[in-house]
């Protein structure tokens, strides 16, 4: 039950302080018990607030963090159209990033306040995105795997419980499916090439499988936050709930690819119907998120370039913007 | 890692969007002088084709309406979303109060004369 997470109300507060958060708090339960929406301007416990605000935040900083394995391949991306499919895929991911910060801010941070906190390497972000795409298969691979992941862990967070995340989370997930479908499609086409492309997208799938098996999150056991998350009806299924699913849909696409998983021991269980794999490094896990992976300092670097290289332009646009404002007062 | 929240709010907080004011028209010269002014915030509604109305797709920050349409159009109609967009200071908006949902929507409530389906006896009449 939702209610035995709220915490007590803090003893400071008058009579009518207290009268008014026990009435916020029983409006707040019953919403989340109807499954239906909490809006930025409702009560809410504060440890929903922060839960949302870090992981809002978190997913907005993934989108944008992760536009920098792909963007590093527009300039040689093999023909004109997938450079202009890869340039239409970053933009998205930019865009996703604006709408998760927009959510983000209803509740109550700045969005100045979360750039700085991502430059100054204060902020989290998805493990994934500190890997490199070292081969234009790793373009096949980020959109197959890593978008396919996304959209799986998306999908269920459009009826998260918080409006503005849930909105955000459609408009997404419609965004989405374009990238698995392009990715998929670089990969058959390598897949169907010459044996030398065929093995550079063996290895990019080989790459990038256990790191986007991983961005589900610990497993069940280790993620003591899941079931806080899930009685808020933020989070609808477990990490490992999703990342079975997620394993057994790759089982059947990755034939069609011709290619293989590099995981001899993924099985459907009979007795509990669900998908397993092999098992995951964790620690290697933990190692990226605690900032060792292999790319965490340089895409932090790059962020924070690209943040400084622009203040000209931001300066610009606020010089223009107070001389338009003068010249139509004076006309 | 710090988490993003504000311990420093309370969470009565919560119930406060936190709105910054377009600081365009209205810039005195000592903040002409700070370097990076934010951007302030805009609603942005888009219509998505003829005959409909404009619906709020999200928000944006920009320095002033001209490029707040602009950023709208890049950000919320890269597939043909829309046909016309309206972008909105959002401090410009007014909104009713949360806290007093029951009191301020009573008015209808008890009012099923209002809805065609109070009116009964007409059933099985033809065209009516
Ligand atoms: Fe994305
Ligand atoms: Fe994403
Ligand atoms: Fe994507």
């Amino acid at each position: 039950m939702a209610s035995q997470n709220l915490q007590s109300v803090p003893a400071e507060l008058s009579p009518e302080e207290q009268e008014r958060e026990a009435a916020g708090k029983a409006y707040f339960d019953r919403i989340i018990s109807e499954d239906s929406r909490i809006e930025p301007r409702d009560w809410m416990p504060e440890a929903y607030r922060k839960t949302l605000l870090r992981q809002i935040s978190q997913h907005a900083h993934s989108e944008i963090i992760g536009m920098q394995p792909e963007a590093n391949w527009i300039t040689r991306a093999p023909s004109l159209k997938r450079k202009s499919i890869l340039m239409a895929k970053v933009q998205d991911e930019a865009g996703h990033g604006l709408y998760l910060y927009s959510a983000a801010e209803t509740l109550g941070q700045t969005r100045d306040k979360m750039m700085e906190d991502l430059i100054a390497g204060k902020a989290r972000y998805s493990s994934i995105f500190n890997y490199p795409a070292i081969s234009w298969a790793d373009m096949g691979a980020i959109g197959w795997l890593v978008d396919g992941a996304a959209i799986c862990n998306q999908v269920p967070l459009c009826r998260a419980s918080f409006g503005p995340y849930g909105r955000a989370m459609v408009r997404i997930c419609k965004e989405e499916s374009f990238h698995q479908r392009q990715g998929f499609e670089i990969l058959l086409e390598l897949s169907n090439g010459t044996p030398e492309q065929k093995q550079m997208a063996q290895e990019a799938v080989n790459r990038w499988y256990a790191p986007s098996l991983m961005m589900f999150g610990p497993p069940d056991d280790d993620s003591p936050n899941s079931k806080q998350s899930m009685a808020w009806n933020i989070k609808r299924f477990s990490n490992d709930e999703l990342r079975s699913r997620f394993v057994g849909m790759m089982v059947e696409q990755v034939k069609v690819l011709g290619l293989t998983l590099p995981d001899k021991d993924i099985r459907f269980n009979e007795e509990t119907k669900k998908w397993e794999h092999g098992p995951l490094d964790w620690n290697e896990f933990k190692e990226v998120l605690a900032g060792r992976g292999p790319c965490n300092s340089q895409r932090i670097e790059r962020r924070r370039e690209a943040h400084e290289n622009g203040a000209w332009v931001r300066e610009a646009a606020v010089a223009y913007a107070r001389k338009q404002a003068q010249k139509e007062h004076a006309a | 890692m710090s988490p993003h929240g504000n311990p420093e709010e309370p969470a009565s907080s919560a119930s406060e969007i936190k709105r910054e004011a377009p600081k365009v028209a209205a810039t005195t010269p000592a903040e002409q002088q700070h370097h990076e002014a934010p951007w302030s915030l805009w609603e942005v509604f888009v219509r998505s084709s003829r005959g409909l109305s404009h619906v709020h797709a999200g928000s944006l920050h920009a320095p002033d309406a001209a490029m707040a349409l602009r950023n709208a159009r890049d950000l919320y109609t890269r597939r043909n979303e829309g046909v016309s967009i309206w972008v909105v200071p959002a401090e410009a908006i007014s909104s009713s109060d949360p806290d007093s949902k029951g009191a301020f929507f009573e008015s209808p409530q008890g009012k099923d004369y209002r809805h065609a389906t109070y009116y009964t006896k007409s059933e099985g009449v033809k065209h009516l």
